[in-house]
């Protein structure tokens, strides 16, 4: 493959939940005919509200659950279905996932010396007797030093930032050519979360690795992001490069999310936003037509009718509307 | 009495006197193996009526502490260790329990982050409302059923939910709920706290706005407690920012905003990235908040201070040994740090 190509791709995605309970066999759409590609040593920020299905699609693509349809490409070759442990490992030494809760992601009674190590000898990326060094290598990679105190210290010993530092120096053990960061900073304090966020950036331009940051914050997607992609209710609305979709955002639900967010930026007195019933969560066997209808103020006959497609309806930015990016 | 004179504006220009709580070096101690621990550290705060504060720091600061402190809900290890919460000049400290059950929900109320899970999963939402209403005043059962479908209706509910159970209402429609509740005794103060820190963008920014329609309408007084300071800044008139069981800086919301004073409150207002405008490489705060089982010597906020450095050596001095004590530089504005000059205590 070019070096610039995508390194990871996912063409249809879809992922259906079965519902517990209840005569009839529903199933949770929690994602729906999801497409997009991560550009090469950039962040691609995927940004929605609790249940949209974004921290799915990270599962999906770090193997965790297995697609309902829909295929999963790192670098051209189609990964969705490998079982073998061998496939499996060495998928799993490209592509990695970091977690949002840095206090649970730890094992509590070992050192972190005993997390940096494991992925380098399951892995078998390092002789043995470069393990030490390959371990403070990493953690000042990572900001945490001196390194070999920091190595000999148990995860209680570490605040919220230094674990998630930690988390993310387990990640880069394998050398990744892609990160998953699912939600990295919403547990910690205000304070540290921009120093998590520079550490992605480095990351990034220092060793060239792509990430995709899910998030609910649209600032700290426009903050680290190149390119951003909104879900709504399971399915992808809006995609494109972040200040373009942040400045002309297409789809009525980006241009939602835009208003609530403060913005001391902006001034000290936001715009009120229209209350509308609906949610963003997925939904169970949904009807055909646009998930967002219900809420739309734009909404027109053919909405509650048609699913609308991801329609690139300016360079490079699509959007799923029949009214701001028509299909014809 | 109330003035037959013509109504004045007094809302916002609420003077000294008519405060109507008044913290007054509050101080909150928790025993932990047996040490105690100063959670909030001589904390004086004001509050007038019909005015919105903002409480903000980050976890551990003791903003939470503060808020349970002036309903007087401390649970052990947590006591009050000194100083005085005086609503309309009474002492909440030195009240019975009898005197604190009145006082609560009619003069104060209070809603926290997860109150959205404080309700009774068996009983109706409109049962609660009646059982809460009840225990305060007189009132029949069907009276008390009307004015809470009135309630949610104010929230933005549909009336009929009363006879809803909480399974079947959202996160953000249960936190409206307990919003409702909170003013159903129309209390001079509302304190939220966190209150929609665990719910969707959209939804916390519906429930804002009728916070703030309710507020402007009713004219109670609202304490809201986050770590949110972009929200603040927003919606309160007026901002305390508290650092390590202390406060910091406090200032008219739009002076904080154009200018802070200490360096905790310009590292906290820079940790938020901009939606718009220009982007610049934000630094955030180094470090992380201290240990208040061994709070650092002089100002707490020394060991992660950009400004505190050796090579100043006289006010290095100060800093690391002096605690700084909050003066008043400007009308309204509030600093503790040894860099700022001048003002008043």
């Amino acid at each position: 493959m070019s070096s610039n190509a995508a390194p990871l791709e996912v063409r249809n995605l879809t992922k259906r939940f079965p519902v517990s309970g209840g005569v009839r066999r529903a199933r949770v759409q929690a994602v729906d005919d999801v497409s997009f590609e991560l550009r090469p040593a950039a962040i691609t920020a995927l940004v929605g509200e609790s249940g949209s299905g974004k921290s799915t699609v990270a599962r999906l693509l770090a193997r965790l659950h297995d697609p309902t349809a829909g295929t999963v490409l790192f670098e051209g070759a189609d990964v969705s279905r490998v079982r073998r442990r061998r496939d499996v490992l060495n998928y799993r030494s490209q592509v990695q996932i970091i977690f949002q809760d840095p206090f649970a992601s730890l094992n509590p009674v070992k050192t972190i010396r005993h997390h940096l190590e494991r992925p380098l000898r399951i892995h078998r990326i390092v002789p043995r007797r470069q393990l030490e060094g390959r371990v403070h290598e990493l953690l000042r990679t990572v900001g945490l030093v001196p390194p070999d105190e920091v190595a000999a210290k148990y995860p209680h010993e570490l605040s919220g930032g230094q674990r998630q530092r930690v988390a993310i120096a387990r990640a880069l053990a394998v050398g990744p050519k892609v990160v998953l960061a699912d939600e990295p900073t919403s547990m910690l304090d205000v304070s540290i979360r921009i120093g998590i966020l520079n550490l992605m950036l480095r990351l990034r331009d220092e060793f060239g690795i792509t990430f995709l940051y899910v998030t609910h914050d649209l600032a700290s997607a426009r903050y680290v992001a190149d390119d951003i992609l909104v879900m709504y209710a399971g399915q992808i609305v809006e995609s494109g490069p972040v200040e373009e979709v942040l400045a002309s955002p297409l789809h009525p639900y980006t241009r939602l999310l835009l208003s609530a967010v403060p913005d001391p930026a902006a001034n000290l007195h936001a715009e009120r936003i229209e209350m509308r019933k609906g949610v963003a969560s997925a939904a169970v066997d949904p009807p055909e037509g646009c998930r967002f209808v219900t809420r739309c103020p734009l909404a027109i006959d053919v909405c509650s009718r048609v699913t609308p497609l991801l329609v690139e309806a300016r360079p490079d930015q699509a959007a799923r509307c029949h009214v701001t990016a028509p299909s014809t | 009495m109330t003035s037959v004179e013509p109504a004045e504006q007094t809302v916002t220009t609420a003077t000294e006197d008519d405060a109507l709580l008044e913290l007054q070096q509050l101080a909150v101690e928790y025993g932990v193996g047996g040490k105690r621990v100063r959670a909030v550290d001589g904390v004086d705060l004001q509050l007038h009526a019909g005015e919105i504060v903002g409480l903000a720091g980050e976890s551990g600061c003791g903003k939470s502490t503060v808020a349970n402190a002036m309903m007087q809900i401390l649970r052990p290890p947590a006591v009050i260790a000194g100083g005085s919460i005086r609503f309309r000049g009474e002492n909440l400290v030195d009240m019975s329990a009898e005197e604190l059950r009145r006082f609560r929900w009619r003069n104060v109320s209070m809603v926290f982050q997860s109150a959205m899970n404080a309700l009774n999963p068996l009983m109706r939402v409109g049962d609660q409302f009646v059982d809460m209403m009840r225990a305060h005043e007189r009132i029949s059962r069907k009276r008390a059923l009307s004015d809470a479908a009135d309630l949610l209706e104010v929230v933005g509910l549909d009336r009929r939910r009363v006879r809803a159970y909480p399974h079947e209402l959202s996160g953000g429609m249960r936190q409206r709920v307990i919003i409702a509740m909170a003013l159903a005794l129309r209390p001079e103060l509302l304190i939220l706290d966190e209150p929609t820190t665990a719910l969707d963008v959209v939804v916390q920014r519906e429930i804002l706005q009728q916070v703030q329609d309710l507020q402007r309408e009713l004219g109670f007084a609202v304490l809201f407690i986050t770590h949110d300071v972009s929200l603040l800044l927003e919606i309160a008139h007026r901002i305390a920012i508290m650092y390590a069981g202390e406060i910091v800086e406090s200032a008219p919301a739009a002076r904080l905003a154009a200018a802070p004073q200490h360096p905790y409150t310009q590292g906290l207002l820079t940790s938020f990235p901009p939606l718009s405008g220009p982007l610049v490489r934000l630094t955030g705060i180094p470090g992380a908040p201290p240990d208040l089982r061994q709070p650092p010597r002089g100002c707490r906020f020394h060991p992660r201070c950009p400004h505190c450095t050796p090579e100043q050596p006289d006010l290095y001095v100060r800093q690391t040994t002096e605690p700084p004590v909050l003066r008043e530089i400007e009308a309204g504005h509030e600093v503790a740090c040894h860099l700022v000059a001048g003002g008043k205590e």
